[in-house]
């Protein structure tokens, strides 16, 4: 077993171990990505690149993984923490079992996960207040639409998904007095939902045939199909996690910003500098964790108006005037 | 199935053809290694340590061939009666569904071990009646078993997407799975079986239905070779139009080979979902179904072959993914590559060594061939 760990160790000694940074700062940062793997274009992708600005700002190298089957949750879990990797950032809500076994078994490691609480002494839990930044784009949505219609395309059935859809809907219902339509469609109920741009492009294609002329799509790659399709008709779409205004310049609205980057880079970096901590992060408006896309490719579609109202919202979540209903707080949504 | 040119000794048709495949499959992706800068035979040491190094590897390759055997016998038994099952993935799929409903509901009737004995029968069950209909259809309807089984696995897909998404899943929580199952029910681990005799054995999901599949390839290989029932499967298989001259029903055959090739892909919900994960997860077969034709393609439909098979598989797994955790630069996609490799080389290319290693064997020897 010794001579099988020196052996990892001088294999590994190319990529991590070789920047004598990593030892003087004392942290081995990891990342393992979820089944979508590293580079999806939103999620697990905006994690590695958070990771990768940590490396060029800290000169600390970090490992990466993908995981090729849930058996293999808990073994390159237990893998990482052996070698001695601290902190380890696990992407996504699938991670939840596994880590919450393995954080028993290493009391000393860090450990990160994103999108879900894991009640441990040693593990911090990042999730987001995306009903906020839906509420905001919903507001755009609401200010921006000529029909009085707007649409939802969500990616797998999941509460997480819907408390997008619910926080986009009360961001419409806000704007508008509750005059205007959301029309809301799942993409499916298998990850498959994630990866279908297809049929994202079928639904939003018939939203927009019952009058929509705003298309919100939080379904991963999916959403591609759902932009394309906005555009393809001459509507507006929004994009959502990583800013995709760039994907279709002057046809999307706006991004809604998850910041999950800022997230994997912050914790990353507090461990670095001895700050890091335990415990729920909960990152909304107020802590820059969720925001609406403004840049070089809305700028001709974002009316002044609507970024206006939106600004307004958001200074009064901020401020605590408005609060938007967490869908996953009861499974319910208010309208 | 296809008769070859030249007959070859039995050794060499089960072990020295298989492991001329292999070969040829690893000369290939050392190739594929070489041409993305990392060293092939470092890669190969890394692959064959990772799985079988230590105890560790060693209980990853168990539990991963432990599902490989059972559908690789699922897919075999189905091949003895010139059947083609691609449903082993939703067959499998369904009996976790079974073992789950057991474990998750009868907890409170049944005490200790009877627990895990009935959710593993209630998976063989289930299995074996996703199976059946695809068996009834190709039997009374003549509906062919390599259509309806391949739409099958949609059916399960959809059917567990719906029952794992909108009504097993706990309230509130984002993955589509069950609960966990009561403890007292698990299929045991072989490092906590090990403990109280003081034997250290390192945390793996190696559990003792690897015995039970051990046990399933020998009644496999006693049903088909010793008893009537396996007759009448190798008969129908070989020519049904001469079975029922000898006074076999291959309606009646084909129905019971499908219905236990079922109950053997349930045995894949033991290991995974009673042995390992003790909750029902979305998607928890993750191709290895699919992995079982490979298996039984190079196990030539023998048990022990399979169980050999069924071993390398394991080694690919367990060992493909310690070198893509040891070298960076080789991604899961580079392993998905050599395991595609080998699925090649030992099943779509089986013959392609044949003649060679023929003609090779009869200038060796002088006796005519048997």
């Amino acid at each position: 077993m010794a001579r099988r760990i020196s052996a990892l160790l001088s294999g590994l000694a190319a990529a991590a171990l070789v920047s004598a940074a990593a030892f003087a700062a004392d942290v081995k940062p990891a990342v393992i990505y979820d089944l979508g793997g590293k580079f999806d274009k939103s999620f697990n992708e905006g994690v590695f690149n958070g990771a990768q600005k940590f490396k060029k700002d800290s000169g600390v190298d970090f490992r990466d993984l993908e995981i090729q089957n849930d058996a293999q949750r808990e073994q390159v879990l237990r893998k990482f923490a052996k070698d001695g990797f601290s902190p380890i950032m696990t992407v996504g809500f699938a991670w939840a079992t596994a880590l919450g076994k393995i954080a028993d078994e290493f009391p000393d490691t860090k450990f990160g996960i994103i999108d879900m609480v894991v009640d441990k002494p040693n593990v911090q839990s990042i999730v987001f207040k995306e009903q906020e930044g839906s509420f905001l784009v919903g507001v755009i949505a609401a200010k921006t639409s000529k029909t009085g219609k707007v649409g939802f395309v969500g990616g797998m059935d999941i509460p997480l998904i819907s408390k997008f859809e619910c926080g986009y809907a009360q961001g419409v219902a806000y704007a508008t007095g509750g005059k205007d339509e959301v029309f809301a469609n799942m993409t499916g109920t298998t990850p498959a939902a994630w990866n279908d741009p297809v049929k994202g492009g079928e639904l939003a294609k018939s939203q927009i045939d019952r009058g929509a002329d705003i298309v919100y799509a939080a379904a991963g790659a999916t959403g591609q199909g759902v932009l394309k399709a906005a555009a393809d008709a001459d509507k507006l779409s929004i994009g959502v996690d990583s800013d995709q205004d760039y994907l279709f310049p002057g046809k999307v609205l706006t991004s809604m910003l998850k910041h999950v980057d800022v997230a994997t880079y912050d914790s990353f970096m507090d461990a670095k500098n001895g700050t890091w901590k335990a415990g729920i992060q909960a990152l909304g408006l107020k802590e820059g964790g969720v925001d609406f896309a403004t840049d070089e490719w809305n700028k001709t579609v974002l009316t002044a108006d609507a970024k206006a109202a939106a600004d307004a919202a958001k200074a009064d979540i901020i401020a605590g005037k408005i609060t938007v209903h967490d869908y996953t707080a009861d499974n319910k949504c208010p309208n | 199935m296809s008769a070859p040119l030249k007959p070859l000794p039995a050794w060499a048709d089960v072990a020295l053809i298989p492991l001329v495949n292999v070969a040829a499959a690893f000369f290939i992706s050392g190739l594929v290694v070489l041409a993305i800068g990392e060293n092939p035979l470092e890669a190969v040491k890394l692959l064959i340590v990772g799985a079988l190094g230590d105890l560790e590897g060693i209980g990853f390759t168990l539990y991963y061939a432990t599902s490989f055997i059972f559908t690789g016998l699922a897919v075999a038994i189905c091949f003895h009666a010139g059947l083609f099952n691609i449903g082993v993935e939703g067959q499998a799929y369904v009996a976790g569904l079974g073992a789950a409903l057991v474990s998750l509901y009868l907890g409170a009737f049944l005490p200790g071990y009877s627990l895990a004995i009935v959710a593993i029968l209630a998976g063989a069950l289930f299995g074996a009646a996703f199976a059946a209909i695809p068996g009834y259809l190709q039997a009374k309807r003549d509906a062919h078993i390599v259509i309806t089984t391949i739409m099958f696995n949609y059916v399960a897909s959809a059917l567990m997407g719906y029952l794992l998404v909108d009504v097993l899943r706990t309230p509130g929580q984002m993955n589509a799975e069950t609960p966990g199952f009561p403890h007292y029910g698990d299929v045991p681990q072989f490092h906590e079986l090990l403990k109280p005799l003081g034997i250290h054995w390192p945390v793996t999901p190696f559990n003792l239905t690897f015995l039970l599949a051990l046990a399933c390839a020998f009644g496999v290989w006693a049903l088909i070779w010793r008893t009537r029932l396996g007759y009448a499967i190798r008969a129908v298989g070989a020519n049904p139009t001469a079975a029922i001259y000898g006074g076999i029903s291959p309606a009646r055959v084909v129905i019971v080979t499908t219905l236990l090739s079922g109950a053997l892909a349930g045995g894949m919900a033991a290991n995974v979902i009673l042995g390992e994960e003790h909750r029902l997860i979305l998607e928890y077969t993750a191709g290895f179904g699919f992995v079982g034709i490979a298996v039984a393609l190079m196990g030539r439909a023998h048990p022990a072959g399979i169980v050999l098979a069924a071993i390398l598989f394991g080694v690919l797994y367990q060992g493909g993914a310690e070198l893509a955790f040891d070298k960076p630069k080789i991604s899961r996609d580079m392993i998905v590559v050599i395991q595609g490799l080998v699925v090649l080389f030992a099943g779509a290319l089986e013959h392609m060594f044949r003649r060679p290693v023929a003609a090779l064997l009869a200038r060796r020897t002088t006796q005519p061939p048997i």
